[in-house]
């Protein structure tokens, strides 16, 4: 199809380029009047919002890697300086790891449309192959990206995933000390993956070039799986299948802007915000979502080896998937059997990665097994037999019939409806069954939530005066800069205001011409100092635990929610997990420890701290710091207080997001409708 | 891309002082990145680890072959969970040994697999006793 170009460019210069190279000739044959299926859905638009994922991560991934340090000690504090001094660098943070999450999600819908229309079938065997190629070589960066900002969840996904490559008989060891560059997962690692995680976006653009290439000489698939007999089939790539794109690409946009600007932690976890640490596990480790069935798969299996492998195959079994189904009809459309088994999988693989975010114990791992059975089963028994025993409906003779027969399709809209339905129901039984006497940390109304959300200005400066007077003694603040208390969105502090709250700290300088360290006042560009000068000496004051940094405590701590409302929240923007837990946790010190609880010498009984015995003792009493404002005085207010204000720490730029998000919404929704209404037009005639 | 020169020098043998460890207590120190426990075990542990019927083990081993003759009471295992690498807790777990909170593996007061997805033993690192209070791992 995409034979020698006769395009001519019209202008003498482009022409006497075309002569030496005629790289224009292949731009016109391939994107202008490459015959495009005209019977095609909106399904289709993925391959160009994939293509444009992939620029934007490589975009702001470039630019992200000119402020980073993969370095041990310095990358966790380099990507908290990213988000909180470059110049939109919380915007580039949150495109970059969003982006990844946006990226597999297309590549998901991607794989199951072609699953579904048998996009596989021949003669696309080699453009299938390359996409599973793709795939892999997304899920290594994905990986990699993930552990660059060395907090807890990066280290132990690293520790966890580089020690599969163990279960290998023989090699397995030297494997693993070749991937960590020393004895464990260290500098070495976090250098070598940073260098590795540059490197692969550009080999996947180089195999999405093969991808486009075979797609191009094989031509598109379609909804009814018949290839383009005349030219009434088909339409040309532009402006047609461009315009329809640019739509499918700005509605995929505003998906991704609602993660950006309203949700940016929301697919990531909690932990992540805890710098590394390789002396603590945290206690439940999990892979990003896009990992997730996989995982369940592995964990799913007892024996370490077989469950290596059975996570491996059950990506590489994709390969072999042309040969798997010899069907000859493509589409499911066709395929009534087919199309049921197809929905079924799709269900297996979203329950699938449900489970593998659950702990591994009881009910979980049963359903585990049977899942991955499920999952293997619909490859290499459903879909072979299928091929065999199933009578497939009439086929159309040409794709322009099929557009003159339209109609009945709700039927498999419905079942996905009434399948969802019954998830959110049996989800909810087992949510109310679950929250019965637990601990959940009681939701407040915060300033700051919500899409137009903004800090109280008089509760951060208020929250301020409780860390100085109350906090401070254990806990630091090591991100926060005394200037940062006059940027805008923060507590609002002029320039002399700043200059006079540093000037009451001391601060250690040096060394001076004669070589000694000495102390001086604050000063605007210095960072709050820490009450204890390591962590050893922080934990050894305190009874062996150490008191946390608090400048991204609000980030760092979670609480589980829960199917069905780890959905709701999605709708709702509900973020503040953190500011509900860490204010729940100042107000739930309890003189009485309720019967079968035990605390341990030194210890303290708090209703909503994990395990109930914390270290701390209750730091907040009423009275305790004095308002000059005549707000009350009480335990409630100054835990409400401190929580806004270390909610501004964790995130100091978060009203510019909000304002920014809203900006681009109204122009990303204008946008989208003056394409759609574009396209409406360029298609008129072809309908 | 294995272990430059720097890498494997700050891996060299390291001694480690067991006088202010007392009975039922252990340490954690780091040797080559890995965190190294050396547990203190009480006579009710050291008992349990050697009733067990060692065929009956998914990794069978006896406590003996686990410690230094002449040394018993010290149990000095690389704590990191044979499965996927995290690290047990101590004391936790069914058999007064470690818990591995990732997926569940549970090991005996001798380190060895109990129960749970792990396929073997903590392993014990390389280490000798240069006096009685003291020992060089590595």
């Amino acid at each position: 199809m995409s034979g020698p170009s006769d395009y001519q460019p019209s202008n003498p210069a482009l022409q006497w380029i075309e002569r030496r190279l005629p790289i224009l000739g292949l731009m016109h044959s391939s994107f202008v009047v490459y015959p495009t299926p005209r019977n095609l859905n909106y399904w289709w638009t993925f391959g160009a919002i994939l293509s444009f994922m992939l620029g934007m991560q490589i975009l702001t991934g470039v630019i992200l890697a000119m402020h980073y340090t993969p370095h041990a000690d310095l990358a966790f504090k380099s990507v908290e300086l990213i988000v909180r001094d470059v110049n939109f660098g919380w915007l580039l943070r949150n495109m970059h790891a969003c982006g990844a999450s946006m990226f597999f999600f297309a590549v998901y819908v991607h794989m199951l449309r072609g699953l579904y229309y048998g996009s596989y079938k021949e003669p696309r065997e080699v453009l299938w192959i390359l996409g599973v190629i793709i795939y892999l070589l997304m899920m290594a960066t994905g990986f990699m990206g993930y552990v660059l900002p060395w907090g807890q969840m990066s280290f132990w996904g690293a520790t966890v995933i580089t020690n599969l490559f163990s279960a290998i008989p023989y090699v397995g060891e030297s494997i693993v000390t070749l991937l960590w560059g020393g004895y464990s997962v260290g500098n070495p690692t976090l250098n070598r993956f940073f260098s590795l995680h540059y490197l692969l976006p550009f080999l996947i653009a180089g195999v999405v070039v093969l991808h486009v290439w075979a797609l191009h000489v094989a031509g598109q698939n379609n909804p009814d799986g018949v290839e383009p007999k005349t030219e009434k089939d088909t339409v040309p790539f532009t402006p047609h299948a461009t315009i329809k794109d640019m739509f499918g690409v700005s509605c995929f946009l505003l998906l991704y802007a609602w993660f950006i600007f309203y949700m940016p932690n929301y697919l990531g976890d909690a932990d992540n915000y805890i710098p590394a640490n390789p002396g603590v596990t945290p206690p439940h480790i999990v892979p990003e979502w896009y990992y997730l069935p996989f995982y369940a798969i592995l964990r799913s299996i007892p024996n370490k080896l077989a469950g290596v492998i059975g996570m491996f195959s059950a990506i590489i079994i994709l390969c072999f998937l042309p040969w798997l189904d010899a069907a000859k009809t493509r589409s499911s459309k066709y395929r009534p059997l087919a199309k049921q088994f197809f929905w079924i999988f799709v269900a297996v693989c979203i329950l699938l990665g449900y489970l593998g975010a659950q702990p591994p114990e009881g009910i979980y791992v049963i359903a585990g097994r049977v899942l991955t059975v499920c999952y293997f089963a619909y490859f290499l028994i459903v879909l072979p037999l299928l091929s065999r025993i199933e009578t497939p409906r009439p086929v159309p003779n040409s794709i322009s019939e099929a557009i003159l027969s339209k109609g009945g399709k709700a039927v498999a809209s419905v079942m996905v409806a009434i399948v969802a339905a019954g998830a959110l129901f049996l989800g909810s039984m087992q949510d109310a069954r679950a929250s019965e006497g637990s601990d959940q940390p009681p939701g407040n109304k915060w300033s700051f939530s919500g899409p137009f959300g903004k800090f109280d200005r008089g509760a951060l400066q208020r929250g301020l005066k409780v860390y100085k007077e109350v906090c401070a003694s254990c806990h630091g603040l090591s991100f926060i800069a005394f200037r940062n208390l006059g940027d805008p969105g923060g507590p609002g502090y002029s320039v002399a205001q700043v200059a006079a709250f540093a000037s009451d700290y001391k601060v250690k300088d040096g060394p001076n011409d004669a070589g000694d360290m000495f102390e001086r006042p604050g000063r605007a560009a210095d960072y709050f100092p820490s009450p204890f000068p390591n962590e050893q000496a922080a934990r050894a004051a305190n009874g062996g635990a150490a008191p946390p940094d608090l400048s991204l405590i609000t980030k760092a701590r979670s609480y589980k929610r829960g199917f069905p409302w780890f959905i709701f929240d999605f709708f709702t923007q509900y973020q503040e997990q953190g500011p509900d837990y860490v204010a729940a946790v100042l107000q739930g010190f309890e003189e009485k420890v309720p019967e079968g609880v035990t605390i341990p010498e030194g210890s303290y009984y708090n209703k909503y701290f994990p395990g109930h015995a914390i270290k701390m003792p209750k730091p907040l009493s009423d009275g305790q710091v004095t308002y000059d404002d005549g707000s009350p005085t009480t335990v409630a207010q100054y835990a409400k207080d401190v929580t806004t204000f270390l909610m501004w720490t964790a995130e100091p730029h978060m009203e510019a997001r909000k304002r920014l998000g809203f900006q681009v919404f109204v122009f990303l929704i204008i946008f989208a409708g003056l394409m759609y209404f574009t396209k409406k037009k360029v298609w008129a005639d072809s309908h | 891309m294995n272990p430059d020169a720097s890498t494997i020098a700050a891996g060299a043998p390291i001694e480690v002082d067991l006088s202010p460890v007392a009975e039922g207590q252990d340490i954690k120190v780091f040797w080559r990145g890995k965190p190294i426990y050396i547990s203190h075990r009480t006579k009710k542990q050291i008992d349990e680890a050697r009733a067990v019927n060692v065929a009956s083990l998914p990794d069978p081993q006896t406590d003996e072959a686990r410690v230094k003759a002449g040394h018993e009471q010290w149990l000095v295992v690389i704590g990191i969970c044979t499965h996927l690498g995290c690290i047990p807790i101590a004391h936790e777990g069914n058999y007064d040994g470690f818990f591995c909170p990732c997926h569940g593996s549970q090991y005996d007061s001798s380190g060895r697999i109990r129960q749970g997805p792990a396929p073997a033993n903590l392993p014990v690192p390389p280490y000798q006793f240069v006096s009685d209070t003291k020992i060089q791992i590595g």
